[in-house]
């Protein structure tokens, strides 16, 4: 890949070096030399110092900053008030939590078997699908949550389509004896629970597919083949090779899908309707809604994170040792 | 690996199309002739011809398009600088610097959001000024930085370790080696990192909610904004204008990559001939 190219200018000059005294020139090299690429290394180094300068005012200073808002109060002494506030929104970080879960699993039990049947299509085939895959992630994420909208209204899409091949007909007719049933005329498909981790794995599944994909194509095909000349059956090929050799495209799939999923606000806001509140419209409301409360705000985003870091140590701990026998 | 899997990829022919269904459905809808989202009533292309007329629609997408060049550009000099230096490191420097450089990958976007507001309001008392289209630039270079590093630093690694003083050898400065030697074999990640970045900040709309205060609105923001009302089908055109011009963009760089494939091996094997 490296190409070299010797311009007649350099060329010159080393002949002119050479044509110095040779004993001298070698002990002034060996004094100089060291120290050098030792000033080189030196100063390119010093190439990431405004980066570091960077990193240091707009990434760890605005977290301190979320640290000291969750323990002082609006005049700006030390509180634990606002963690003891935060008892009120137990049921809001249960929700979030199990939506999170769920949607990530969903993701899981969708995405695998995707990567897998992507891997195993031609490198052009590949392409094109990991392409078409990517592809809607340009159309503004909010749209396509939008879009959503429209399929799942009462008056949306989905139930316009279920009305026209007559199955609220047939449900209701199911009922007709019935006489406290009132007849429907939709399912209620948005604002549900459910509608909100359609969102979520509609919008986070490409970050479960991509990395699990990129993980089992690099997988040494010898590394299968010996497996099965040693008598394994595919079940147990997939089962005791492919699966364990994908276990690091699987955690950093999890960790994309959930991340994302655990924090969101916009999806269940679009999806969820106004009383299904997740941890993310909680924080929203307390920075920019009429609950304006920062130091609040701080104190759940804290523990989001502190949930975060947990959940994805642990999951890393699953994962250690599994990538030896990877090409990468 | 090559079995045929036809459950598989049923399987994977419906997930394509449940991801698709959505982007089908707003792009159907953009040319239709009345409002409504739901019942289709016509063929129509006024949604196009209004959009172009609607300002409040044209300046966000501005914003938005000045935010994300500006904002991957500079963060692509300074990640790919950083990303040298961070590669002339010792170890022991380098890993937390780059666990930090993954930080804002890693955390959730309203966090990100979130700790950079605190930041810019707090900051913005003291020294009088407001959340505006600076703010929202800091928040995006800073978001933008880490994708960069994280494509140019394997490219780096690429690089044959003696390459630095074979070209001061030769006679380069180290601004020459950097910018003669270095800068032209990570150029391909420096591309795709400015790619990323770019897609980042267009894509974005939790960060800058967070940081772009009051008097500036992106596109992301316009469209939110508009979802508690009511959202106008030239929305819908300008997304479907915007997928057109990526899936060409798209098609264009394949179709010239799979051509240059196609040379590449053709070459291989005129020379495999020659030999």
């Amino acid at each position: 890949m490296t190409s070299f190219r010797l311009t007649p200018v350099t060329e010159g000059r080393r002949m002119n070096r050479s044509s110095a005294p040779a004993g001298f020139k070698e002990r002034v090299a060996s004094v100089w030399l060291p120290v050098k690429s030792f000033l080189e290394r030196y100063r390119r180094q010093s190439f990431a110092y405004p980066y570091v300068l960077w990193m240091a005012l707009f990434v760890v200073i605005p977290i301190i900053l979320i640290g000291v808002y969750a323990f002082t109060s609006a005049e700006g002494g030390f509180t634990l008030e606002n963690f003891s506030g935060i008892t009120n929104y137990i049921p809001v970080f249960g929700r979030s939590l199990w939506l999170a879960l769920v949607a990530t699993a969903i993701c899981f039990i969708i995405g695998y078997p995707v990567a897998l049947a992507i891997s195993r299509m031609d490198a052009k085939a590949q392409r094109i699908m990991l392409m078409l895959i990517m592809l809607p992630m340009w159309i503004n994420f909010l749209l396509r949550t939008y879009a959503w909208m429209s399929l799942l209204e009462n008056t949306g899409l989905i139930n316009r389509m279920l009305a026209a091949i007559g199955v609220f007909d047939w449900i209701n007719a199911m009922h007709s004896g019935n006489p406290n049933y009132t007849p429907i005329t939709h399912f209620q498909l948005i604002n549900t629970n459910g509608a909100v981790v359609l969102g979520m794995v509609y919008n986070y599944l490409p970050f479960m597919i991509l990395p699990i994909q990129s993980v089992i194509v690099k997988i040494d095909p010898f590394v299968i083949e010996a497996a099965q000349d040693l008598g394994a059956s595919s079940r147990t090929v997939f089962r005791k090779v492919i699966f364990p050799l994908s276990l690091s495209g699987v955690i950093s799939g999890i960790t994309m899908v959930f991340v994302p999923s655990v924090s969101t606000f916009v999806i269940s806001r679009l999806l969820g309707g106004s009383t299904n509140m997740l941890l993310g419209d909680l924080i929203e409301m307390q920075f920019m809604g009429a609950a304006y409360n920062p130091h609040l705000g701080s104190a759940i985003s804290l523990i989001m994170m502190a949930i975060v870091v947990i959940c994805m140590s642990v999951m890393n701990k699953f994962g250690e040792g599994e990538e030896q026998a990877v090409v990468m | 690996m090559t079995k045929k899997n036809t459950a598989g990829n049923i399987f994977t022919a419906l997930t394509y199309i449940f991801l698709y269904a959505p982007i089908v459905v707003l792009i159907v809808f953009s040319f239709n002739s009345t409002k409504s989202r739901t019942v289709w009533s016509g063929f129509t292309l006024n949604w196009y011809k209004e959009l172009f007329s609607d300002s409040l629609i044209m300046s966000s997408l501005q914003t938005t398009l000045m935010v994300s060049v500006l904002a991957s550009l500079i963060a692509a000099v300074i990640g790919t600088f950083a990303a040298i230096g961070f590669y002339s490191m010792k170890k022991q420097w380098r890993a937390p610097f780059l666990t930090v450089n993954n930080i804002p990958v890693i955390n959730a976007d309203i966090i990100t959001g979130v700790s950079l507001s605190l930041l810019f309001v707090s900051a913005g008392l003291f020294m009088g000024f407001e959340l505006g289209f600076g703010t929202l630039l800091i928040a995006h270079i800073s978001f933008d930085i880490p994708y960069v590093i994280l494509s140019v630093m394997p490219k780096l690694y690429q690089l044959d370790r003696n390459l630095f003083e074979a070209a001061q050898d030769l006679g380069c400065t180290w601004f020459q080696t950097i910018y003669k030697v270095v800068i032209p074999e990570i150029m391909p990640g420096i591309i795709n990192g400015l790619l990323i970045a770019f897609t980042m900040s267009v894509d974005d709309f939790v960060i800058s909610y967070f940081t772009a205060g009051s008097s500036v609105e992106t596109l992301s923001m316009a469209i939110y904004a508009m979802t508690r009302r009511r959202i106008s089908p030239k929305i819908n055109a300008i997304s479907t204008l915007l997928f057109a011009v990526v899936l060409i963009l798209l098609i264009i760089v394949n179709v010239r990559e799979a051509r240059q494939q196609k040379a590449n091996i053709k070459k291989q094997k005129m020379l495999k001939g020659s030999n």
